[in-house]
Order: C-alpha cells, then sequence, then structure tokens
C-alpha cells in the first residue's frame, strides 16, 4: 500500500506527520519511508538508522559533438524546453533545462548530439529496526526534481513489494513533482493548517487529487490557530477530516530537537492513530 | 555602433526593464543612423524554463554591439552573451532608457 503525504502550503507539518507515522507503524510492522522532497529532503533529521545503500543518481543529456554537426538548426527547433539553442556556427546545450526527452538527439541527422550521463543527486538508504528510509538529494544547482523522484520511486518498487505500507514524503505545492509523488499512490494524506493560506493552498491539492481522481483526506496541523474555514471548506466538500493535532509549543520544541513527538505527547499519538485506523479500514473495505 | 536596451516600452522615456531573460523590450538605438527601433519580447511570459538563453538568442540576432540592462543576466543566458562580442553595462534597472543612455556615455554604468 502506498500512502503520499503531500499539503499544497509549505511548512504545514509533512515531514512531522509522516516520520511520526513511519516509526509508529515500525513498532508493529515493517515500513518504508521515503522522502521524495529531493530538493531539501528533511526526514533524514529525525530518523537516525544505519546506512545500507548509497548510490549516485544520473540523468542523460546531450553533449555537442562539433566534428560532424550540419548546423541545421532542428536539435533547438524539437526542444520543448530551450534547452538545446544554436548561435550561428555552434549548439550550446543547458543540461539543468534539459528534460531528458532524447528527440534533438534522435532526430539529429549527423548524430551530432549523443546522450550522456549526467550526475543529478544521490539516493541512501537507511535501516532502523523495521523502518527503511529511503531518501533522495538533489544536487545543487539541478533544476529538476522529477527524474530523480522518478528513479527514486522506482528502485523502492523494484526493491519492496507493495504488500508492505511504503509513506511517501512529498514535496509541497501542486506541480510536477508533487505529481510524480503523488500519482501511482493509493491514498494521499494532505496536511494543512487552519489560517487563509492552509486554505488556500489546500483549495488547490484537492482539486489536483481530483484530476488524479485520487482518494485523499486531510489532516489539520497546528488545529486551534486561524479560524474555522478549513474544517467547513472540507465538510461542505464532503473531504473527510482524518486528525487534528493542536498547535503547541511543546510540539514546536521536540521539532527543532529533531526529536518524534507521539513517544512524548499521547494526543498526538491519538491522532496518528486516528490517521492509520482511517487508512486501514479503507484499505480493509477494499475502497482503495 | 549599435546599443540594445532591456525594457518595458518602445521609446527613449521607456523605464530600463532591470531583468534580462524575461524584459518586456528590446529597445534598439543605432548610433550612425540615428535610428530608433525596438523588439516586442512579452511572448517569454509563456515560456516556463530557459527564459534567459532564449532571449540571449534573440539578441544574438540583433547583432549589438553594447547591451544596457538592470541585473544582468542569469548564469545560462550569461553562457550565451559569453560567445558572442557584446559589451554588458548593468544597474540601469531604476532609469529611463534615454536616462540610462546619457549615463553610459558619461561612464556611469558598470560593466558586467
Amino acid at each position: 500500500m502506498k500512502i503520499a503525504i503531500a499539503s499544497g502550503k509549505g511548512g504545514t507539518g509533512k515531514t512531522t506527520l509522516s516520520t511520526n507515522l513511519a516509526l509508529l507503524l515500525a513498532e508493529t510492522e515493517k515500513v518504508i519511508l521515503t522522502d521524495l522532497d529531493v530538493e531539501e529532503p528533511n526526514s533524514g533529521l529525525f530518523i537516525k538508522g544505519n546506512l545500507i545503500h548509497q548510490e549516485e543518481k544520473f540523468k542523460m543529456v546531450p553533449q555537442w559533438n562539433s566534428e560532424k554537426c550540419a548546423l541545421c538548426g532542428n536539435c533547438q527547433k524539437v526542444c520543448n524546453f530551450h534547452a538545446v539553442i544554436q548561435l550561428v556556427d555552434q549548439i550550446i546545450v543547458f543540461p539543468e533545462l534539459c528534460h531528458s526527452c532524447y528527440a534533438c538527439s534522435e532526430l539529429c541527422p549527423t548524430n551530432s548530439l549523443p546522450m550522456i550521463p549526467q550526475k543529478m543527486g544521490e539516493l541512501r538508504e537507511y535501516q532502523l529496526d523495521d523502518l527503511t528510509f529511503i531518501e533522495s538529494r538533489l544536487d545543487i544547482g539541478q533544476e529538476q526534481a522529477v527524474p530523480l523522484i522518478a528513479q527514486t520511486n522506482k528502485y523502492v518498487d523494484e526493491k519492496y513489494s507493495d504488500e508492505i505500507i511504503k509513506l511517501y514524503d512529498a514535496p509541497p505545492g501542486t506541480s510536477c513533482p508533487v505529481i510524480e509523488v503523488t500519482k501511482d499512490a493509493d491514498f494521499v494524506i494532505l496536511v494543512t493548517e487552519p489560517t487563509p493560506f492552509g486554505l488556500h493552498d489546500l483549495t488547490l491539492a484537492v482539486e489536483t487529487m481530483r484530476e488524479l481522481d485520487k482518494k485523499f483526506g486531510v489532516v489539520v496541523n497546528r488545529y486551534g490557530i486561524g479560524n474555522d474555514d478549513v474544517i467547513d471548506y472540507c465538510e461542505s466538500e464532503k473531504i473527510p477530516v482524518i486528525a487534528k493535532i493542536s498547535n503547541s509549543r511543546r510540539i514546536a520544541e521536540l521539532y527543532s530537537r529533531g526529536s518524534l513527538l507521539y513517544r512524548e505527547i499521547p494526543a498526538v499519538k491519538d491522532e496518528l492513530v486516528k490517521v492509520l485506523d482511517f487508512v486501514k479500514g479503507n484499505l480493509a473495505r477494499g475502497e482503495m | 555602433m549599435k546599443i540594445v536596451f532591456t525594457t518595458k516600452g518602445s521609446e527613449w522615456e521607456s523605464a530600463i526593464d532591470p531583468r534580462f531573460g524575461r524584459t518586456e523590450y528590446f529597445l534598439v538605438y543605432d548610433e550612425e543612423n540615428d535610428e530608433l527601433s525596438s523588439f516586442d519580447n512579452r511572448a517569454i511570459n509563456d515560456v516556463a524554463h530557459g527564459a534567459g538563453p532564449q532571449t540571449a538568442q534573440k539578441l544574438f540576432e540583433l547583432q549589438p554591439d553594447v547591451l544596457i540592462t538592470g541585473n544582468g543576466p542569469g548564469g545560462n543566458a550569461a553562457r550565451v552573451l559569453g560567445s558572442a562580442n557584446i559589451k554588458i553595462f548593468v544597474g540601469a534597472g531604476e532609469m529611463t532608457a534615454k536616462e540610462a543612455f546619457e549615463a553610459y556615455k558619461k561612464g556611469e554604468l558598470k560593466e558586467f
């Protein structure tokens, strides 16, 4: 079972929920948590496991070979991302803009743009008792998260069966990286905060999940601040509010030290149990 | 000498657009013939990625001797402009094209 934890707005508690949920689950069964917020993965701050595997990840980009090039300009015409441009008698490639679609390379009449691997980031895998934690980190200067997310997903799927519960910590927003994380999920948990900003971005995330035809529910974090608009919105849209984690200074303190919440605060554990019961209940009823 | 300004309009009184890649216009001044023309670059708004190299390519086609702009081109655009023999002057972000031209003449703009 694949459960993605996404949000719309950043800083609402995706990582807090992901790490606490994963470690609570791992007390009774095998769990895999994958941090796919590859531009700034931070689940690892809360999980101190043993490094069991590490690999570099590459994407394919064209490299210009000037000897055979006829300077026909076809490459720049077929590139939708302006990653290849022709300046009079030379071709310039911008690897960071390249989406590895191979069009320029395949359609070059003189084979002057062979594809070569370029390092874009690293994947690391840690083990902590029954929790397997995987994170990928994009190299500085790389502009695209999607290829690394896709390769990380592939790694997890090839190595681990879907019988195991797989949690995915998604990036914020509703753009391509979030789509890449959530498109194969059986269930998506949208974490929000009860503020106008939280509501605004939640509505965008809800629209996105509906477009993807996903089952999803909402967890309200920092409950007690702001207003009731998020709760009212979920009610009127018939979106289940699975859990509410109260706003508290104690939580912020624990978080800032990289500590887990549920071991210290029983009320948080109660809310996490609600999330697990809801998701597992859905699964048991064959609703996923 | 041909001088190009990144601008928000097509006249001498137009403000300099401080951005290079997403500049709204290029204002082109041909000193020899005292001719002013412009290139509308606003279609760049529809481009999500790679605005810098694309705008740089347009500029390249205009074949200017000098570019006067605000913040200066970013990394990708600078790579393109590096292949061309164009002198780039920055720091005109809060001026009109006319003021920027005068500042350039007086040597008050910084070379990029």
